[in-house]
């Protein structure tokens, strides 16, 4: 009797078994259909709304998609963990036979990497990485010039000195966000500290809010962040002091607090690949975006950036973009004060992807 | 002084323990008749979504809204929770295996983060949100300001849960049927007690209380909705009830120290004290696994006061 009952429980958990299955692929991947067009796909490591870096990424899909039309049949991948089933995920898009697949989290590259080396006839683009070969290309934007301009609407917006900012992991591209930061902080503040809480996860509402909180009681009046949910806005909104968001424009979450966020411009391109990937004209490349090329730049801004504020930044900016103004140039000094870049010299962008010490005046650990 | 590091950690730990703690308290009830329900973490996720969409489609005074979206939450966890309930009580299949299916069904990667697609949830804060209820200047007090007066309307509902659900169990009639059903079932259908019925009950109950566990996240903690909000707390909140010996004022405890735990490393970094944070992190869920290991002997179970027809199905029939 007992074993009867239980066979006859049994399919029914298959068959929830199988609507989660359908639940998976349904939720995790979706697709503009059309025939006979390169297919092109992207993976994000959050969800691709997640008001943040993913959704940066996603808008430049959409771009693509809107100015192709049926040229192009664009999926992404959501969600995907910084593990081993990136690499199950890519050979799944290519057996779907998309042609150039964009990958837009660090921890990605050594899957690509393994990828690009079996599929010669794929066309795969690497976000934020540094391992270039004839058919991967690397492409990132100079965020640390954008975020050196949202920096100085913190160190103006801090009474107490200290800037709290919330940052994922200790990679470079990191430190060098957090070092500008700092830097343009300063710029406005002489003196400001830059508080760094480590969460070691790119995307997490529950750990970015508890950071959050801890640099507020920690003695931060100002918030900051590196990394991509607005859970932190919602915190400094909730408590009342201004924060800076990063790569999306985010100030629906903090409407009262919001001073900017540098943010990302992917759609321009990833059309330009796409189109070459389509016209067998795809070449590898190592490329840098800036302020100039509108790759990155400045979200609007919040109520609270005063029109002097508004004014310093803009000729930063000006300046950035004409280069007579770098922020990786000497001299600047480590936590302890060394001398780590003597006067008249300027960091490469080779130096800035290699960089793995903090600037003076920012407070917390360099290896997370 | 409020801003020391044992008071911040204390009053996070409070106010992140709380989704585990209602959590918790559900789960104990279905155990504690006898179901093992291990979809916590699907149910948990259905209640924030449901609880959002809630707060963001309905158009009323706040509290009321609020109120709605907990009901919401509530009722979308205990419908997760009757799927479960007619598989294990009316089926009997193996109450592991459904547990995990509706976790996997419901969770991350299923229906929850399929309707927040689908109603467009993403991507924006909530409307309106649990907030303080009591006033500044009570709010400012040293260390019972932050720890106790600074904590949103849930926590203090969930502290009259933890004194209804104990009294319920130890000092009603019912509930010593309750815990008759999960310890002797066959003495209980003697007795005249409904083993099914009460399963059912209890379980729906469970789901009820994890929902609104949920809805803590998408209402209070974290107000908006992403895929995976809750990110674990239904599976800490199953190894809860075991460290709690499945005991409603124990769970209250255990939860708090489990919230601070996940507290304490952002907190000594705020602090200057770096320790690897990966450790931390990674400890609540070594102490989940074990005591999951623990619970899935049978002989450890009854030590550990587990009620003795645990994930066990009943059959009047079979002796």
């Amino acid at each position: 009797m007992k074993k009867r009952r239980f066979a006859l429980g049994l399919p029914f958990v298959l068959a929830a078994a199988l609507i989660l299955a359908l639940g998976v692929s349904n939720g995790s991947a979706r697709t503009q259909k059309h025939s006979a067009a390169i297919k092109a796909a992207w993976i994000y490591v959050g969800p691709h709304n997640d008001g943040g870096w993913s959704q940066s990424h996603d808008k430049g899909r959409l771009y693509v998609q809107s100015k192709l039309g049926s040229d192009v049949q664009t999926t992404f991948k959501e969600n995907v963990p910084e593990g081993p089933q990136v690499a199950q995920v890519i050979e799944g898009l290519i057996r779907d036979g998309n042609k150039i697949i964009f990958a837009t989290s660090f921890g990605f590259q050594g899957a690509m990497v393994a990828a690009a080396k079996k599929h010669p006839d794929v066309k795969f683009e690497m976000a934020t990485g540094t391992a270039q070969s004839k058919n991967m290309a690397e492409y990132f934007g100079a965020g640390e010039d954008a975020i050196y301009l949202s920096g100085m609407a913190a160190g103006a917006a801090t009474k107490k000195g200290v800037i709290g900012y919330v940052v994922p992991f200790a990679i470079p591209e990191v430190i060098r966000h957090a070092n500008a930061f700092a830097l343009g902080a300063q710029a406005m503040h002489p003196g400001v500290k830059v508080r760094l809480i480590w969460t070691n996860s790119w995307f997490s509402p529950d750990k970015e809010t508890q950071a959050a909180q801890s640099l507020h009681t920690a003695g931060s009046d100002v918030l900051g962040q590196n990394v991509d949910s607005p859970a932190a806005g919602q915190y400094a909104e909730k408590k009342g002091i201004p924060w800076v968001g990063y790569d999306s424009d985010a100030r629906k979450f903090a409407p009262k607090q919001w001073l900017t966020a540098a943010i990302y411009n992917w759609g321009p391109y990833y059309l330009r690949k796409t189109k070459a990937a389509m016209g067998g004209t795809w070449k590898t490349n190592f490329y840098y975006g800036n302020l100039k090329d509108k790759m990155v730049g400045l979200a609007p801004y919040g109520p609270k950036v005063t029109a002097k504020t508004k004014k310093a930044i803009a000729t930063k900016r000006a300046a950035l973009i004409k280069g007579t103004f770098y922020e990786f140039a000497g001299p600047l000094y480590d936590q302890k004060g060394k001398l780590r870049v003597p006067k008249g010299k300027r960091m490469s962008v080779k130096d800035l992807y290699g960089m793995t010490w903090l600037v003076k005046g920012v407070v917390g650990s360099a290896k997370g | 002084m409020n801003n020391s590091l044992v008071v911040v950690v204390i009053a996070s730990g409070v106010l992140f323990g709380t989704p585990l703690l209602y959590a918790a308290l559900g789960e104990l009830l279905a155990e504690r008749s006898g179901v093992l329900n291990l979809g916590v973490e699907g149910m948990m996720l259905m209640g924030a979504v449901t609880g959002f969409w809630t707060v963001e489609r309905v158009h009323a005074a706040r509290p009321l809204v609020l109120a709605a979206a907990v009901g919401v939450a509530a009722l979308a966890g205990a419908a997760m929770a009757a799927i479960h309930a007619f598989l294990v009580i009316t089926l009997r299949a193996n109450q592991i295996v459904s547990g995990l299916a509706l976790t996997i069904f419901a969770g991350a990667a299923g229906l929850s983060s399929y309707l927040g697609n689908d109603l467009h949830l993403s991507g924006k804060p909530a409307r309106y949100q649990f907030q303080e209820i009591f006033p500044k200047s009570l709010r400012d007090l040293p260390i019972v300001g932050p720890v106790i007066f600074g904590q949103p309307l849930l926590v203090y509902a969930s502290w009259a849960c933890v004194v209804l659900v104990a009294l319920y169990l130890s000092r009603t009639r019912v509930g010593l049927n309750v815990r008759a059903v999960g310890e002797s079932p066959a003495a209980a259908d003697a007795m005249g007690v409904s083993v099914p019925r009460y399963r059912y009950a209890h379980t729906l109950v469970g789901g009820a209380f994890a929902g609104i566990g949920g809805a803590t996240f998408s209402l209070s903690i974290t107000p908006q909705w992403v895929d995976g909000l809750t990110e674990g707390a239904g599976w800490i909140a199953i190894a809860l009830v075991i460290f709690s010996f499945w005991r409603p004022t124990l769970c209250l405890v255990g939860a708090y120290f489990f919230g601070a735990f996940k507290a304490l490393p952002f907190a000594l970094q705020g602090h200057g004290v770096t320790v690897a944070p990966e450790l931390f992190q990674t400890l609540p869920y070594v102490a989940t696994i074990i005591a999951l290991v623990l619970v899935s002997s049978r002989a450890a179970r009854l030590r550990f006061g587990a009620p003795a027809a645990l994930g066990l199905p009943y059959a009047r029939e079979e002796r």
